[in-house]
């Protein structure tokens, strides 16, 4: 089974069903996450020269348990009882577990309970982040400080308080309940989409390595369907994440400069991850009840079905963005829809909607807002307004990409090059 | 980014006590922000008289001694850091010890090659 496998695929695969089966054996998250980190790497050293073993995941179990154990040991008089624990699992002292040994829960569940660990309500969005990539993703500290543009250091800290606040809050390594499993789903796709995005919003020039991200995000709201295939949202987020990645190609021009959406060349948006989506959100939408991400990934979808810009179906993208500014009300949603109400009704229904977005402190300066404006009123022949309004967006943005996107269009409107 | 602003030389004037606290204070916050995680970097710079100035003089860029600006206070370090917000950064500036000594702390976003969709 494993000839056409790297061993990095095996290891990544293997990482979160070890590391859960080992918590929910001994709690102890924090210690446990070591032990796997440095079972991978034992592994990612001995593997390529020595061949991959029969059992790959009962291998990493083995040694992972081993390490456990020692440290443990270690500890003498102090931990007598943790060895004592340990010590009782005469399968994992030395040789891999018989087939009968496994576990009676599924390797599964483990994993979807990382998930709910790592995206803990106790923890900050960027020690989510980082713990999820590791734990569940099977990064390592280094390609995911990497990704973020911070020194090894930084976000080795960052996962190691991310760990003891987990332990802290007392996490215990089970289901949640009905109502609590719900709203930890909730947090479990954000986290996976503020991962994705992370990779998205950076797709080109030195940042290239951070489209790791969006592969990761991809591959774990992939094996998250897996394992609840009956939830819409979650086959939802999926479609949405593979219906944008696929613009990936079109969306940075050859100068590393941000390509709007209408303009651009629709043949280089990757047709497998369009037809993917597409298919994924229209059969979602027959038996679930659309949520937030089924919404967006419908929205994406009429896009993606349009052979140009001028062919879209803006109608229908305004009644889908209708049923989400009311399910999921939020300033950015009303910004998309602007744009939207503004190609079916005119540049000034969209204007009049971005009004109570001013008096809105999420908004309120906010360039995006600027930026839509900018547009609305560019299609409606304000120019120096337009101009104005585009000025100001440059000035607000902290990315290099959108403040030359927004200057070239404010040179435009003044005839400059 | 906190930029560092401070009039050069002033730990000069301050008592030994005040001077081994203002080091002391500096370490602690360091100390802090690489246990959070949130430190990324910096680097303090030597005094002002260390400086050379390029800049063009009859058309042409010319190397010059001393500093760019000519006020009372200079730029004098930085420290970059890795925060959830404006203002966690401008709460960290806040007890930067050069504020209480009539220095000034400008705190900046550092500009990413992240944009979004438009």
């Amino acid at each position: 089974m494993t000839e056409d496998r790297t061993v990095e695929d095996l290891l990544r695969t293997f990482a979160p069903q070890v590391l859960g089966l080992l918590v929910r054996r001994h709690g102890q998250f924090d210690r446990c996450e070591d032990a796997v980190q440095e079972a991978l790497l034992a592994a990612a050293t001995q593997w390529p020269g020595q061949g991959v073993p029969d059992n790959p995941r009962a291998w990493l179990l083995t040694v992972a348990t081993r390490r456990l154990t020692d440290e443990w040991r270690s500890e003498s008089a102090r931990r007598d009882r943790e060895v004592t624990v340990a010590r009782r699992e005469p399968a994992y002292a030395g040789v891999a577990p018989a087939a009968d040994a496994e576990p009676a829960v599924p390797a599964d569940d483990d994993t979807l309970m990382l998930l709910f660990l790592c995206c803990h309500p106790a923890l900050p969005g960027s020690a989510q982040v980082a713990l999820t990539l590791r734990a569940v993703g099977g990064l390592s500290t280094a390609q995911i400080a990497r990704a973020h543009l911070v020194p090894e250091a930084t976000m080795s800290q960052r996962i190691r308080r991310a760990k003891q606040r987990v332990e802290a809050a007392g996490a215990r390594f089970t289901m949640p309940g009905p109502a609590e499993r719900a709203e930890r789903l909730g947090t479990v796709l954000r986290v996976l989409y503020l991962i994705f995005n992370e990779g998205y919003t950076a797709s080109s020039g030195p940042d290239l390595r951070r489209a790791e991200l969006t592969g990761e995000a991809i591959r774990l709201a992939r094996i998250l369907r897996g394992l609840l295939p009956d939830d819409g949202e979650v086959t939802g987020l999926l479609a949405l994440m593979l219906l944008t990645d696929a613009h990936r190609a079109a969306r940075v021009g050859s100068d590393g400069e941000l390509v709007p959406l209408a303009e651009q060349d629709r043949s280089r948006w990757d047709a497998a991850a369009v037809a993917e989506g597409i298919a994924l959100i229209t059969e979602a939408l027959t038996w679930s009840p659309p949520g937030p991400y089924q919404l967006q990934a419908a929205i994406a979808a009429v896009h993606a079905e349009a052979s140009t810009a001028a062919e879209t179906d803006w109608r229908q993208i305004v009644a889908l963005y209708r049923l989400l500014a009311r399910i999921a009300p939020n300033p950015m949603v009303t910004l998309n829809q602007a744009v939207a109400v503004a190609m079916v009704d005119g540049p000034r229904a969209g204007l009049a909607l971005l009004t109570p977005l001013d008096a809105d402190e999420r908004t309120a300066g906010h360039h995006r807002l600027a930026a839509v404006r900018a547009h609305l009123l560019e299609l409606a022949g304000e120019v120096g307004a337009a101009r104005e309004a585009y000025l100001a967006a440059a000035r607000g943005t902290t990315s290099r990409p959108e403040q030359r996107y927004l200057e070239v269009r404010a040179a435009r409107l003044t005839g400059q090059p | 980014m906190l930029l560092i602003w401070n009039r050069p030389g002033f730990t000069e004037g301050l008592s030994e006590q005040d001077r081994t606290a203002l080091f002391g204070e500096v370490d602690e916050i360091m100390k802090e922000l690489t246990e959070t995680g949130e430190l990324i970097g910096g680097q303090a710079l030597a005094n002002p008289s260390q400086t050379l100035t390029v800049r063009l003089v009859d058309g042409n860029p010319e190397v010059l001694d001393g500093p760019f600006m000519e006020s009372k206070e200079q730029f004098a370090g930085y420290l970059a850091v890795d925060c959830d917000s404006p203002q966690r950064a401008a709460e960290i500036a806040a007890r930067w010890p050069d504020v209480r000594y009539g220095g000034a702390m400008e705190v900046r976003p550092i500009m990413d090659e992240a944009g979004t969709e438009m």
